[in-house]
């Protein structure tokens, strides 16, 4: 937690945008919009994929939203803006967290790494990523960004997981198309272990 | 078995890389010069008549750019959906879209319209509106009937004790308004050893695709592009141009990927045209974001169920007789057909020797219906696997020789025509995945073990698996590349690229030097069949064959024509024409394309067969005189039913203590003809099981039956399975068979590989318990709870949707 956010703050602005999920499921409360445009610091430098980006923020945006509408990384989706379903995992100091559920501001001083950040710049795809061509892991892809970043959260922390252990890691992502068994094939491939 | 070059083998399929780098576009990624965001104004009552919109407050509103209602938008006859209505007919439809420079100002602009609106009657279980009294969904009546003879609103009411009678398990003596049937059904019963009706209830879910329907939209040149979450590609375009009004050469749709559609998205649907309407009315390109909770509301769900079946069978296990009786929950839309569906299923998969159908389709004020994923077949695959146990309990048989004695094969006939089958291979599924599972120990294996109980089980699945009549393209340019024209859609089941390998299997080339082109009508793409019902496989698989071979003969008249000789004295293999008697004289393809377009004509597309589809026909002229073009329209033969066939075998242990089962094992056995792609074959098996396993035992609508409120607009209240909430392990095989009526032998899949999963668990979870069958999905942990407490359930005898 960035402490220039306090924990207090950090609970209204995640109740505010609940508030608005569950009414047009919106990415802000417009009264807390209103409290705040203009109010506190918006031009930050966020570490994204190991550069400096300095971008326009406002206090209750989520990471999700600023990653995809201020500095067009759309890799990283938005399935359902709540916390259920994972398509939006991004990893914050090697940890992976739900994108739409984290607010930008947290994440100042904090290395932030989307999908888009994975490959490497001769073009060379992570291990995780070329394990998931292998075992035909995507079916429509739209969840298989947040499945890559929980992946590759668990193999830094954990680089030989059991495929229970890998079940347990990627539990927070949802695929709809039911993919799970090839993407955890892709796991246990990603870390040398078929 | 035939030694192919690309049939039957992996690939990666192009779009793949895109998917795991995240750089794979779906319709909410793209952003064009100008383009304005646009949020959606939905009913929040079930039924009611809009009376006063007033958005004076946006007129000095920063940032807000428009409003487009429903007076902006054609206007649509009851029941079918509109773009956007004055009179919505659930919670959730759609009333009016704001644009604004941003989303966050097209939200906060939402707080500022009043909407008045009046309230109407609503029903959102169908027996509630059924019984006399009851309300009506529609003004114009409780019941919509579609057919060829003539589609209208009707009110069908059914009496207290009718209504009673059936919630008791009874035979309905209610009105219906279809039926069809086939030989002798009393002396069916009359001949038979056992006999049992039982009642049943499948309740409706939603699809709930990862990715929500967006869309975006702008005009150029009287042009609308449209960026859409398409589950098909070129079949959309007829609907999407109706939608908004113009000729369909005025239409482009781009939809390279879609985030799952599962039948949500077979068709161009009403919101996607309303990004296109905005734009003209604003002057600039629209985006429509839809949110998670919209998706629910106006991405349709499966079609519920509420019916009774009666069943014979003779001493050996043939079943002799079928009576089955399906109210469909229709929604507002009279979205449905699922019930005759799966009387179609049960004629099939359990070739009963007579049988009959009757159904009711009702309407609700829940979300709009559309098919899902074995529309019908995998409702009354759940319902059937526990009913074949009793009987095989009854008959003191083994449940899987019961199966296997009524086995769909070959020479069986099937629905109320008693058409034929291509060719169908149940009885082989059936034995090879009993050897996988090894049935006979696990069902003769110890079942209880302290508070933990085994339950065994065996599913079916079927979906019809193929259509015909659609056209193939492809393209061999002078630098050697050759060009697979896909007109289907990209869901997730790469066959918009593995039935592209068909033609390159005619041509014999190498893999590299193919180029697939899909997922925009600027690639010039055929006329290409939905992407859904199981039919790409077999559809275009045919449609690649036929212009691979018309490629053929034009390479070889070509290189008659240029190196003497007729086209018979040439063969074809390693990218070159050459003459069979020396093959040293040849041309290669590269060398074949530019005479081709030095010769012109139908080598080069300047002409092309009358026959195929004007969507074909202007792909052809786009691509005219850029090489040598294979064209030509899928007349191949072909008659009868093409099942798509699945078995699965299953095994759990169920806590009697908490209702809480785990899959221990779970084998599911393709029957699809010849496989084409293993691990796209995979995949949709191992899909399917997941669905299957959500469906049994967690997926459901709740909707609040006094104010029609849903309670599960969301993912997990949904009860979409997760990684833990299926096994770690699926494991599936084929049986491999070729179909006679596909060049290549091969028949659909997807929807029978969640049939056989959902009727599996089925018949495990009443396996568990001893047989009892709860007529019911999903079983639920209370429901089990409360059977083994001896305790009432929670919900009435047939009652929906809300529990």
């Amino acid at each position: 937690m960035n402490p220039n956010l306090s924990r207090r703050h950090f609970i209204k602005a995640v109740i505010a945008s609940s508030v608005a999920a569950a009414s047009h499921a919106g990415i802000q409360s417009a009264s807390a919009v209103e409290r705040h445009r203009g109010a506190v610091e918006r031009l930050i430098s966020l570490n994204i994929n190991g550069r400096t980006r300095r971008v326009d923020v406002l206090p209750q945006e989520t990471l999700a939203h600023t990653l995809r509408y201020k500095l067009g990384m759309t890799g990283t989706k938005i399935g359902c803006n709540r916390g259920e379903c994972g398509a939006c995992t991004v990893l914050i100091n090697d940890i992976a967290h739900y994108a739409c559920s984290t607010l930008t501001h947290s994440v100042r001083a904090r290395a932030v790494l989307t999908i888009e950040g994975l490959q490497s710049t001769d073009g060379t795809l992570h291990p995780v990523q070329q394990a998931f061509i292998d075992e035909l892991g995507p079916q429509c892809g739209f969840c298989t960004p947040g499945q890559a970043m929980s992946a590759v959260a668990l193999l830094k922390e954990n680089p030989k997981p059991s495929r229970e252990e890998a079940r347990q890691a990627l539990s927070g992502n949802i695929c709809r198309c039911g993919a799970y068994d090839h993407y955890l094939n892709g796991v246990m491939r990603a870390s040398g272990q078929s | 078995m035939t030694d192919y070059k690309h049939i039957g083998k992996d690939f990666v399929p192009p779009d793949i890389l895109g998917k795991v780098t995240g750089k794979a576009k779906y319709a909410e990624d793209f952003r064009v010069d100008g383009m304005v965001f646009a949020r959606l104004y939905t009913s929040p009552i079930a039924h009611g008549k809009v009376t006063h919109i007033d958005t004076s407050a946006l007129d000095t509103m920063e940032g807000v750019i428009g409003v487009l209602t429903a007076d902006d938008v054609p206007a649509v006859e009851a029941p079918n959906a509109a773009i956007l209505t004055n009179s919505p007919a659930y919670i959730g439809d759609p009333i009016l879209a704001v644009a604004a420079v941003d989303e966050l100002t097209a939200e906060e602009a939402m707080t500022r319209i009043k909407v008045t609106i009046e309230a109407l009657p609503f029903a959102v279980d169908p027996l509630d509106s059924l019984i006399e009294g009851g309300p009506d969904a529609r003004e114009e009546g409780n019941i919509f009937v579609r057919s060829r003879e003539g589609s209208g609103f009707r009110t069908v009411k059914w009496s207290q004790q009718q209504v009673d009678e059936f919630r008791a398990g009874k035979e309905p003596t209610g009105e219906f308004t279809d039926e069809w049937s086939y030989g002798d059904v009393e002396g069916g019963f009359a001949n038979a050893e056992v006999i049992f009706e039982a009642p049943f209830v499948t309740t409706g879910y939603a699809h709930m695709s990862m990715e929500a329907r967006t869309a975006m939209a702008y005009w150029q040149n009287g042009t609308c592009y449209v960026y859409g979450s398409a589950q098909s590609q070129s079949f959309w375009m007829p609907g999407l141009a109706r939608l908004l009004g113009v000729e369909m050469s005025k239409v482009v749709l781009i939809s390279e990927n879609t985030g799952g559609g599962f039948g949500s998205k077979i068709g161009a649907y009403p919101i996607a045209a309303l990004p296109g309407y905005f734009s003209k009315k604003l002057g600039r390109p629209v985006q429509l974001r839809i949110t998670r909770e919209q998706e629910y509301y106006i991405g349709s769900a499966r079609v519920g169920f509420q019916g009774w079946i009666k069943m014979g069978f003779a001493r050996n296990g043939r079943m002799t007789a079928a009576d089955v009786f399906i109210i469909e929950d229709i929604g507002p839309n009279a979205t449905g057909g699922d019930g005759s569906s799966a009387g179609g299923a049960v004629s099939l998969v359990y070739d009963p020797a007579a049988m009959r159908f009757r159904g009711l389709p009702v309407l609700t004020n829940t979300t709009p219906r559309g098919a899902q994923r074995g529309p019908g077949q995998n409702q009354i695959a759940a319902v059937m696997a526990p009913l074949m146990d009793r009987a095989a309990r009854e008959l003191h048989m083994d449940p899987l020789e019961i199966r296997k004695i009524n086995a769909v094969n070959s020479d069986t006939t099937v629905y109320a025509e008693q058409l034929p089958v291509t060719s169908a291979y149940m009885t082989e599924a059936l034995e090879k995945g009993a050897d996988m599972f090894d049935w006979d120990t696990k069902y003769n294996q110890p079942r209880r073990n302290g508070n933990k109980v085994i339950g065994v089980g065996i599913g079916q699945g079927y979906h019809s698996a193929g259509t015909k009549g659609f056209d193939g393209l492809i393209r061999i340019t002078p630098d050697g590349k050759i060009h697979l024209h896909s007109g289907i859609g990209n869901l997730g089941t790469y066959s918009y690229a593995s039935t592209t390998r068909a033609a390159a299997e005619v041509l014999k080339c190498e893999w590299e030097d193919c180029v697939i082109h899909h997922g925009n009508t600027e690639a010039n793409l055929p006329w290409s069949s939905y992407q859904a019902g199981s039919v790409s496989t077999f559809t275009h698989t045919r449609a690649n064959y036929v212009a691979a071979m018309d490629a053929v003969d034009k390479m070889k008249a070509i290189t008659a024509e240029t190196l003497g000789g007729v086209a018979d004295d040439y063969d074809i293999d390693g990218e070159r024409v050459f003459n069979i008697s020396s093959p040293a004289q040849g041309m290669t393809y590269a060398a074949v394309a530019a005479r081709a377009i030095q010769l012109g004509g139908a080598y080069s597309g300047a002409s092309y067969p009358d026959d195929i589809h004007e969507i074909t026909q202007r792909a052809v002229q786009n691509i005219a005189g850029t090489g040598l073009i294979g064209v030509a329209k899928d007349k191949l033969a072909q008659e009868g039913v093409i099942p798509g066939l699945a078995a699965a075998f299953v095994e759990i242990e169920l806590d009697l203590e908490t209702g809480k089962y785990d899959i221990l094992d779970y084998v599911g056995i393709a029957e699809c003809g010849t496989v084409m792609h293993p691990q796209g074959l995979a995949g949709q098996m191992k899909g399917g099981a997941v669905w299957g396993m959500g469906m049994a035992g967690l997926e459901r609508h709740v909707y609040d039956p006094q104010n029609g409120l849903p309670a599960n607009v969301g993912y997990h209240q949904c009860g979409i399975p997760t990684y833990l909430d299926v096994p770690a392990v699926i494991r599936t095989s084929a049986v491999d068979l070729p179909d006679p009526q596909n060049p290549f032998g091969a028949r659909g899949i997807g929807e029978p590989a969640m049939g056989c999963s959902v009727a599996a668990l089925t018949s495990a979870i009443s396996d568990a318990l001893g047989g009892h069958t709860f007529g019911r999905t999903p079983v639920s942990r209370d429901m089990i709870v409360n059977h083994i407490a001896g305790k009432p359930q929670s919900f009435k005898p047939q009652q929906t949707n809300n529990f």
